[in-house]
């Protein structure tokens, strides 16, 4: 757990996460066509298009799981892409956080070990990381199921508590990969709600990855990645 | 004239496109679309009706009289121009073109998005007709179509957020139609190489 949200390093509205002409293939199959994209810290932004036009790729570059061909990206200053794996790693436990659509938790553990699993991933003690862990179960309303195993829960239950364990270690960014995907209309707003809320309290950047117009409105802005690129276009507010 | 009977009362098997383009197109923009088609080439009343009906009336004819009437007042606002009357019969014989002051309107028009209010806005499908005609830039007006869209999204979604049931139910009714808009708008964006073919055959 880094706790470096409490810091003064970062003040609110900078430039936290810069990615510049990103380049990535899958073989002979291009995902990244010279992306740039920055987003500022605190910021709540949905990353959009159509299917295969590069957005979850784009997210994977951004968060350090994929090193592009070229291009650059950086994150508080750092370059990612040229960074050794175990820095990466290190990076993406004490400072990232993430959600991803659906299946994510680990079915042998219970809801609140879960949770905990980043903190004790860090370093923390169990009962430490337990405690940190069950303070978001009323924060998430999901009160009563800190026992309760992946396959006891809901759809929309197990996704919230996935949610609690991106942010339980207090992380820079959240990273949510179409988070309401699996989900129906109210439980996914009801998720969405619930992780911005929580994320604009913790300062937390979130990057989202959205097809849906609905979670995109969650946001405080959208860009359209198409064919690799990213598209922004902006309204007078 | 807005047809103001029930579509549901229509017998089975009576359904016609018209009425729902009547209902479609009822707001929509006659001046900037004549405007617009003036931009393409200089024309005739007849002409620009005969080119309105086949793009934008969709079973709802442009009367004589209205296209008249407009290209007068385009005329009369220094919009376009009529040249001199032609030999012949009957109110269609000045060629009308298009001004310099018309051509920077109707390139303002086609760039600006339209106010985001729930239900297709028939602007939305002219815009796009006619930037595909002129050659202009049709993605990026859906780009900024949809980024506007968006915004009112967040502006009902922080309704919701911050309101009562009653306001959510209303907010919901709004965010669902906006969708509905944006999907027609990623749509369009997926067809714009196919629709411009078509438009300029």
């Amino acid at each position: 757990m880094s706790g470096t949200n409490s810091s003064s390093a970062i003040q609110s509205g900078r430039v936290i996460i810069e990615a510049r002409d990103l380049v990535l293939s899958f073989g002979e199959t291009p995902a990244l066509r010279g992306a740039d994209l920055s987003v500022r810290r605190g910021e709540v932004l949905a990353v959009m298009g159509p299917s295969g036009s590069g957005k979850s790729t784009l997210l994977y570059c951004l968060a350090g799981i994929l090193v592009p061909d070229s291009g650059e990206v950086s994150f508080d200053g750092q370059r990612l892409d040229t960074m050794r794996e175990e820095q990466r790693s290190r990076l993406r436990r004490d400072r990232f956080g993430f959600v991803f659509q659906s299946g994510q938790l680990v079915p042998e553990l219970t809801a609140e070990e879960n949770v905990a699993l980043p903190l004790l991933l860090g370093g923390t003690r169990r009962q430490e990381a337990l405690r940190g862990a069950r303070a978001w179960f009323e924060r998430l309303e999901l009160d009563g199921l800190e026992r309760h195993r992946a396959g006891e829960m809901s759809g929309g239950q197990a996704q919230r508590v996935a949610l609690a364990r991106g942010l339980v270690a207090h992380p820079d960014v959240l990273f949510a990969d179409e988070p309401t995907g699996s989900l129906d209309s109210l439980t996914g707003e009801l998720v969405m709600g619930l992780m911005t809320g929580a994320a604009r309290e913790e300062g937390t950047t979130v990057v989202l990855v959205t097809h849906e117009p609905r979670v995109a409105a969650y946001a405080d802005r959208e860009v359209i990645v198409r064919d690799g690129r990213v598209a922004t276009a902006t309204v007078a507010r | 004239m807005l047809n103001t009977a029930p579509v549901g009362s229509a017998p089975a098997g009576h359904y016609r496109i018209a009425v729902y383009t009547q209902r479609m197109l009822a707001g929509m923009s006659v001046p900037m679309a004549l405007l617009g088609l003036l931009d393409r080439e200089p024309s005739h009343g007849y002409d620009l009706k005969r080119d309105y009906d086949a793009y934008f009336g969709r079973g709802r004819p442009l009367p004589f009289g209205q296209v008249y009437a407009t290209l007068a007042r385009l005329a009369r606002d220094g919009k376009a121009v009529a040249g001199d009357a032609e030999p012949g019969a009957g109110p269609d014989r000045k060629r009308y073109t298009i001004t310099q002051t018309g051509k920077y309107e109707v390139e303002a028009w086609l760039s600006e998005p339209i106010p985001a209010e729930p239900y297709l806005q028939t602007d939305l499908f002219v815009k796009v007709v006619l930037s595909l005609m002129l050659g202009r830039p049709a993605e990026e007006y859906l780009d900024v179509q949809r980024a506007a869209h968006l915004q009112r999204m967040r502006e009902l979604t922080d309704l919701k957020r911050q309101g009562n049931l009653v306001d959510a139910l209303l907010a919901d009714h709004g965010l669902f139609h906006l969708e509905a808009d944006l999907r027609w708008i990623d749509v369009t964006a997926a067809r714009l190489a196919v629709l411009a073919e078509e438009v300029a055959s």
